[in-house]
């Protein structure tokens, strides 16, 4: 059992007004709050730490590379990487998703295929067109159905030699739909394909084992899962990010500069350059450390209770239609009630103090194909309670009467 | 004929009688569902202001030197400030319009739905009325 009072006094926003009245954060999916305990860090790199890390030889300097490094340990330990230096840190899910991109573009030849699937997110689905215009490689979509799952049928049906590389969400962002992605990754692997999980939206409810997995990389954001924006990861196979080319140039990347030739830093600096987000790095190891300190397992099952205790509330308002119902989900309603726009349901709760996310949550297929210009998309956290899914249920039946 | 600034002075005075944010909203609710359809012929793609999340078609004519405005909006909240949008700006001179500023939306407590980053295609469909205005007034000149 969680202690959720106390849980929610590590997090000062929580206790923030919002247009007069307490916030009720819901919408977590988009970024998750952050726990004093990992803006202490932050505070105290700046105060204590800061310099520039992995080349003076100054106090600080090494101080700050220790820290930095340590976080990136326990990143490793997290996920369970086989290897510290197959954790690349980066900005965050986006850039680890290009990087892999742009590494393929060199390796990539006309007439392969790509496969991804109908519930991706924009940033797991245009750079992959990008890298198709680029090599005249095809991308295939692996279709949904109605109740927001993959169709495992036609995945199968789309593989075959041709492929090269298969990219999935663990988790939808829009309808919280957990995919089955171990038997994405046997199924590509079983035709030499390798695969890239995008677990931005899994990772505040799901300790993934990259080994267990046998997944090829693997990428996600540290402001998902309690820390700073401007982080995140790639976890990739040692052998494969071995063999792709740097992503970008400049310091830190290099081994040696001459200007004939320049010969490349080992992983993960490699992948590296410039002076990093040092401070963010670390925070992310302190917002992993917060939630690991409370427990993942503890957290996705005081979550599903939320999100049993929502839904199941949801569902007494007439007209409701919920988007998005597989069985196995995380802590993610995305909602309309009868005809009514999103954004109205949206402006209005806003004014009750109560965060939701409206609109196509930048995965504009899968609102095609639903055929609504959008969501109302409630996303819970282990710090929200059950009182404040009263008032969204409560605010929700207040912003309709108005409406209608 | 009232002039922009009058108009907005009225708007401020009705809005100031609204006693929380519900009486406000409501009001804007029943703008939006009495907002004068546009003809549908205005409402495609050729009209259409994209936000991010509502859709707003905005249609203007002259007639007797004075621009009239007919808008829609999926959103009905959106709909209920285009009403007020064309309350102030249709049946004026294409200068007045230019010249006018929107500092009412500020002051009858709406600004939040004018902020650039609020992405319901409002801020476009000032900057739309204004275009019009400029392109009449120089067919006027």
């Amino acid at each position: 059992m969680l202690d959720v009072k106390k849980i929610r006094a590590d997090f000062p926003i929580l206790s923030r007004k919002v247009n007069g009245q307490d916030l009720v954060y819901f919408d977590n999916a988009a970024t998750s709050q952050t726990p004093q305990q990992v803006i202490d860090v932050i505070v105290d790199y700046y105060s204590r730490l800061n310099a520039n890390i992995h080349r003076g030889v100054h106090k600080l300097s090494q101080e700050a590379t220790d820290a930095y490094e340590e976080a990136r340990i326990k990143i490793q330990k997290h996920f369970n990487a086989a290897q510290f230096y197959e954790i690349i840190l980066t900005s965050g899910t986006t850039e680890s998703i290009n990087l892999i991109a742009s590494g393929y573009s060199t390796i990539l030849q006309a007439g392969d295929q790509l496969i991804i699937s109908a519930l991706e997110h924009h940033s797991n689905i245009v750079p992959w067109q990008m890298l198709c215009e680029k090599t005249g490689a095809e991308l295939k979509v692996i279709p949904m159905t109605l109740k927001g799952t993959l169709d495992m049928q036609a995945y199968e049906s789309l593989l075959s030699p041709k492929t090269k590389l298969v990219f999935v969400n663990h988790v939808s962002n829009a309808l919280g739909t957990v995919n089955p992605i171990e038997e994405i990754i046997t199924k590509a692997h079983a035709y030499g394909a390798k695969v890239l999980i995008d677990g931005a939206q899994a990772c505040p409810h799901i300790k993934p084992d990259v080994q267990a997995l046998d997944v090829d990389f693997y990428v996600t954001s540290a402001h998902k899962l309690c820390g700073p924006t401007g982080v995140g990861m790639l976890y990739g196979k040692s052998e494969l990010l071995k063999a792709l080319p740097p992503y970008q140039g400049g310091g830190e990347m290099i081994a040696t500069v001459t200007f004939e030739k320049t010969t490349y830093a080992d992983l993960p600096h490699k992948f590296e350059a410039g002076t990093p987000n040092i401070a963010g790095g670390i925070a992310f190891g302190a917002a992993l450390d917060y939630m690991n300190g409370i427990g993942m397992e503890a957290i996705a099952s005081y979550e599903a209770e939320l999100l049993a205790y929502a839904t199941a509330e949801l569902k007494k308002i007439e007209g409701i239609i919920i988007f998005g119902e597989a069985e196995e989900k995380t802590a993610v309603i995305s909602f309309n009630v009868g005809v009514q726009h999103p954004y109205d349901l949206g402006s209005i709760l806003d004014q009750m103090g109560i965060a939701v996310r409206t609109g196509h949550h930048c995965a504009q297929p899968i609102m095609d194909f639903f055929e609504i210009p959008g969501t109302v998309r409630a996303s819970f956290s282990f710090y929200n309670t059950f009182e404040e899914i009263d008032r969204l249920i409560a605010g929700v039946r207040k912003a309709v009467k108005m409406l209608q | 004929m009232k002039t922009i600034e009058a108009i907005q002075e009225e708007l401020i005075e009705e809005f100031a009688l609204f006693e929380d944010w519900m009486q406000r909203y409501e009001y804007m609710i029943d703008l939006g569902k009495s907002l004068p359809l546009i003809d549908t012929a205005f409402k495609n793609e050729d009209y259409i202001i994209k936000g991010c999340q509502s859709k707003v078609w905005v249609h203007a004519d002259l007639k007797d030197e004075l621009i009239h405005f007919t808008a829609d909006s999926d959103a009905i909240i959106t709909k209920g400030i285009i009403a007020i949008l064309i309350r102030v700006f249709s049946n004026q001179p294409p200068k007045a319009i230019l010249e006018a500023n929107t500092d009412f939306i500020d002051k009858i407590g709406l600004k939040e739905h004018l902020s650039p980053t609020r992405a319901n295609g409002l801020v476009s469909m000032i900057k739309q009325i204004k275009m019009y205005a400029v392109a009449y007034q120089t067919q006027l000149n």
